[in-house]
């Protein structure tokens, strides 16, 4: 019991009593309601977990992340925000200072960039200018990217501008049960992570083991094996990949898939062993192809696997224009159609 | 045992927190959107052609957007009364300019007087009749699907078109995104502002052309962009005077109180036009501010006032000082119309999670049309001819909004690649080239899919 009151480890169950009794609570529920769980188990193990942003209160966020937390946990903990992400995340960072665990909801990809100078001058370098005696444990979640057919800056996907800051760790899950375990270890981190939520993809419902002991949190994942080629990929491109390997298989080609998870630690080696079996790979992330996070996936790996890899690396993603409008958003997103065509140019080498 | 209730328990022992746990709902159903999301309308996708790649093309099918934003119904919650006389609202007693009361009668304020003909105020009816009946005729295009989401400025149209009304054609408009009576105003084709809530651009009109800006969504970055405008102006020793527009709950963003120091520092002739409508989508004003949105410019050294939100003829008449004296080099001046938003933020909203029914039926009480409507009944200025002709006018606009948004054209997919840059860049000349290639190759569908380049 005692040990549930702290938040030191990655793997303490969301219920002790279950986890004493060995038996897995496996519940099926969408990536929302994973979030949602996630927060709730943390705030009942932590009491200095403490959620924040605009309009998480009563209404429980635009997206419903928070729905019925503030009910429970009281407006304390629970806090409505006025309209300010700088005032947001350089307020967290004072509560981070005084000793709580803020998790920070910026309601939408478009809207950080307020806060972009206490994220990058502040949060991220505080603890390296501290010596290392003061820790810096906020969350900053991010419902990014697109496919929702939204007006402008609700679409976009800006991990590379995080990932490129050193200080910063920053995770997608592209699934209910990473949802819920990434970010309960977020949470846990003694560092900041920025904890990128696709989406379009918060109502693909998926099986929650709240028993589980889970991956680690930088850990990326075979999502699918297969033989001929690596497609990698994180948060909602997950999805698109596995259909990509679902078509593939019908014309007779295994593509083994891999969710990063997270891109900032990357996880190289899983990346690696994998090319090293299939000799090519495609990298697909909605943002921007230039200077994207696939870019390093593509350098790294070129690096690692030059003498396995039969074909360039190849990227597929989104232009260097900006977020087009909704009725355009089909064509500039990387689907089926691009990746497989992709994939046939890799395979074509 | 449910983690839940065992978890719970620890909790209430722990924190002090818990306890509630009993009365836990379940949470709020899948496609319960966000604020801004929405359903788009779409026509049917480009895929490559059966013949070539049949497995794919079966595959990008998606669900509908439709299904995936479906709000069910909720049960109101009761809200907390607000204090009297606290917070950003503060009593709303004698400091507020109403020269029309809620009741249609003329009142004189001393500060803020005005005379219009019975033609002018006809007007201003014409003007919030129709904006009103634009807006609500974009509302229900939304609910049919043709607008992927729609702001909504029920109840704001008397502070819209008073403002608005205030201005020069010389005179330049920092909007948001909730301004389309200011729009009509300055006679920006209503239809025009359709487009980017229907997703087939993210603008949609020449802002030059009636020195109307782009809405703008990031909250309070106009703000900015108005105070340097105006710093233009005064270079230029020129006499125009400049607008922003802005929310309650964007005189919290930081971008809001640096335009206030920029202003007041440089004297810049621009009014800062902020509608308090009482909410920021689920956050009551007060979570804004404990003070008065209006008494904020005290502090920054110029002068800030607040005005019925709900009475045309004060917004008209303290707009028209604050412009006056932005041309006359006296530099930036507040103004707060004290106003509501009677529907949802936006059609993704739902208000019946966070505030109560009564308190839009008090300021239904206070509606803005209504008042001038019986002003001008009571007095004479208007018959029964005239208001029949405002709403043949009405109708008419609706048919020519429903007509315009049912032809209007979705953009070419190589718009993508539209003015990204003035002068051009060679990585969006290089992708332009490969992605025109590309959709090129489903046309070709005589090519063997695993042939590769
Ligand atoms: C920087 C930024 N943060 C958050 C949002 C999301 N958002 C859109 S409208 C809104 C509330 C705005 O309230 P207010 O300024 O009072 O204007 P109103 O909508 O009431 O007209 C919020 C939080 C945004 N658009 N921009
Ligand atoms: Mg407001």
């Amino acid at each position: 019991m005692a040990a549930a009151a702290t938040s030191t480890t990655s793997t303490t169950p969301a219920s002790p009593d279950a986890a004493a009794s060995g038996t897995p609570d496996v519940r099926k529920m969408p990536i929302a309601k994973a979030l949602n769980e996630s927060l709730r188990s943390a705030m009942e193990n932590d009491p200095k977990v403490l959620v924040m942003g605009e309009d998480v209160g009563k209404l429980g966020g635009v997206f419903r992340i928070t729905d019925g937390l503030q009910k429970d946990f009281g407006e304390q903990r629970v806090i409505d925000t006025p309209l300010a992400e700088s005032g947001i995340v350089g307020s967290a960072i004072g509560l981070a200072l005084r000793g709580y665990r803020p998790v920070v909801e910026i309601q939408f990809d478009g809207f950080v960039f307020p806060a972009y100078d206490q994220i990058v001058t502040q949060l991220a370098k505080m603890h390296a200018r501290a010596l290392g005696k003061i820790k810096l444990p906020v969350v900053i979640r991010i419902p990014y990217a697109g496919g929702i057919g939204a007006v402008e800056h609700h679409s976009e996907s800006p991990e590379a501008l995080f990932a490129h800051v050193a200080g910063l760790k920053c995770v997608s899950p592209s699934n209910a049960s990473d949802a819920y375990w990434m970010m309960r270890q977020s949470i846990e981190s003694d560092d900041p992570v920025v904890f990128f939520e696709p989406k379009r993809r918060y109502w693909d419902k998926g099986e929650v083991d709240v028993t589980a002991i889970p991956a680690p949190l930088h850990a990326a994942r075979v999502a699918r094996e297969g033989g001929d080629l690596t497609l990698a990929a994180y948060g909602p491109m997950v999805k698109t990949c596995l259909e990509v390997a679902n078509a593939a298989q019908e014309e007779g080609r295994s593509l083994e898939v891999i969710d990063m998870r997270s891109m900032s630690p990357m996880d190289f080696d899983t990346v690696q062993k994998s090319v090293e079996k299939t000799g090519r790979l495609v990298v697909v992330h909605e943002a921007p192809v230039f200077l994207g996070t696939g870019s390093e996936i593509a350098a790294r790996i070129t690096e690692r696997c030059f003498y396995h890899l039969e074909a360039p690396v190849l990227r597929v993603g989104g232009f260097h224009a900006p977020y087009p409008p909704a009725r355009l958003e089909d064509e500039y997103l990387p689907g089926l159609d691009r990746v497989l065509d992709a994939v046939d140019r890799a395979l074509a080498y | 045992m449910t983690v839940e209730s065992t978890a719970a328990r620890s909790t209430s022992r722990r924190s002090g927190t818990g306890g509630k746990r009993a009365t836990k709902k379940a949470a709020s159903a899948p496609g319960d959107a966000g604020s801004t999301t929405g359903t788009t309308a779409k026509t049917a996708k480009r895929s490559k052609p059966a013949g070539s790649k049949p497995a794919k093309a079966a595959k990008t099918a998606k669900p509908t957007k439709a299904a995936k934003t479906a709000q069910p119904a909720r049960t109101a919650r009761s809200a907390k009364p607000r204090a009297a006389g606290q917070g950003a609202n503060g009593s709303a007693g004698p400091e507020l300019v109403q020269l029309l009361t809620p009741e249609g009668e003329r009142v004189e304020h001393p500060d803020y007087a005005i005379d219009l003909s019975a033609e002018e105020l006809r007007g201003l009816y014409r003007d919030m009749v129709l904006t009103r009946r634009f807006d609500s005729e974009a509302t229900s295009l939304q609910r049919q699907g043709e607008l992927g989401l729609w702001a909504s400025l029920l109840g704001q149209e008397a502070a819209q078109i008073g403002s608005g009304r205030a201005l020069r054609d010389d005179d330049y408009v920092f909007p948001t995104y909730r301004e389309h009576g200011v729009a009509w105003c300055r006679g920006v084709d209503p239809t025009k502002l359709l487009g980017m809530f229907r997703g087939v651009n993210n603008g949609g009109w020449d802002p030059t052309t009636n020195n109307f800006h782009l809405y703008t969504i990031v909250i309070g970055s106009q703000a900015l962009h108005a105070t340097g405008y105006a710093m233009g102006v005064s270079l230029d020793g020129a006499d125009s005077a400049v607008i922003a527009y802005f929310g309650d709950g964007a005189s919290s963003q930081g971008d809001v109180a640096e335009a206030f120091t920029f202003s007041a520092v440089y004297n810049a002739p621009v009014v800062f036009f902020c509608q308090n409508n009482q909410w920021a989508i689920s956050e009551p004003a007060e979570r804004q501010s404990r003070v008065p949105i209006y008494q904020r410019a005290a502090g920054f050294g110029f002068p800030g006032v607040r005005v019925d939100g709900n009475d045309v003829l004060a917004c008209l008449a303290v707009t028209r000082a604050a412009v006056e004296r932005a041309r006359s080099g006296q530099g930036p001046m507040l103004v707060e119309a004290f106003t509501y938003r009677m529907g949802a933020h936006t059609t993704s909203d739902d208000p019946t999670r966070y505030r109560r029914d009564e308190e839009r039926a008090e300021w239904e009480a206070k509606d803005p049309i209504a008042r001038l409507r019986a002003y001008l009944e009571k007095d004479g200025l208007a018959d029964d001819a005239f208001f029949a002709s405002i709403d043949e006018e009405s109708e008419a606009m609706g048919k020519h909004v429903r007509e315009a948004i049912r032809t209007m054209p979705d953009p070419d997919t190589m718009a993508i690649f539209e003015n990204v840059y003035a002068d051009g860049h060679a990585l969006v000349d290089e992708e332009r080239a490969q992605f025109a290639e590309y959709l090129a190759s489903f046309a070709d569908s005589a090519e063997s899919a695993g042939e590769g380049r």
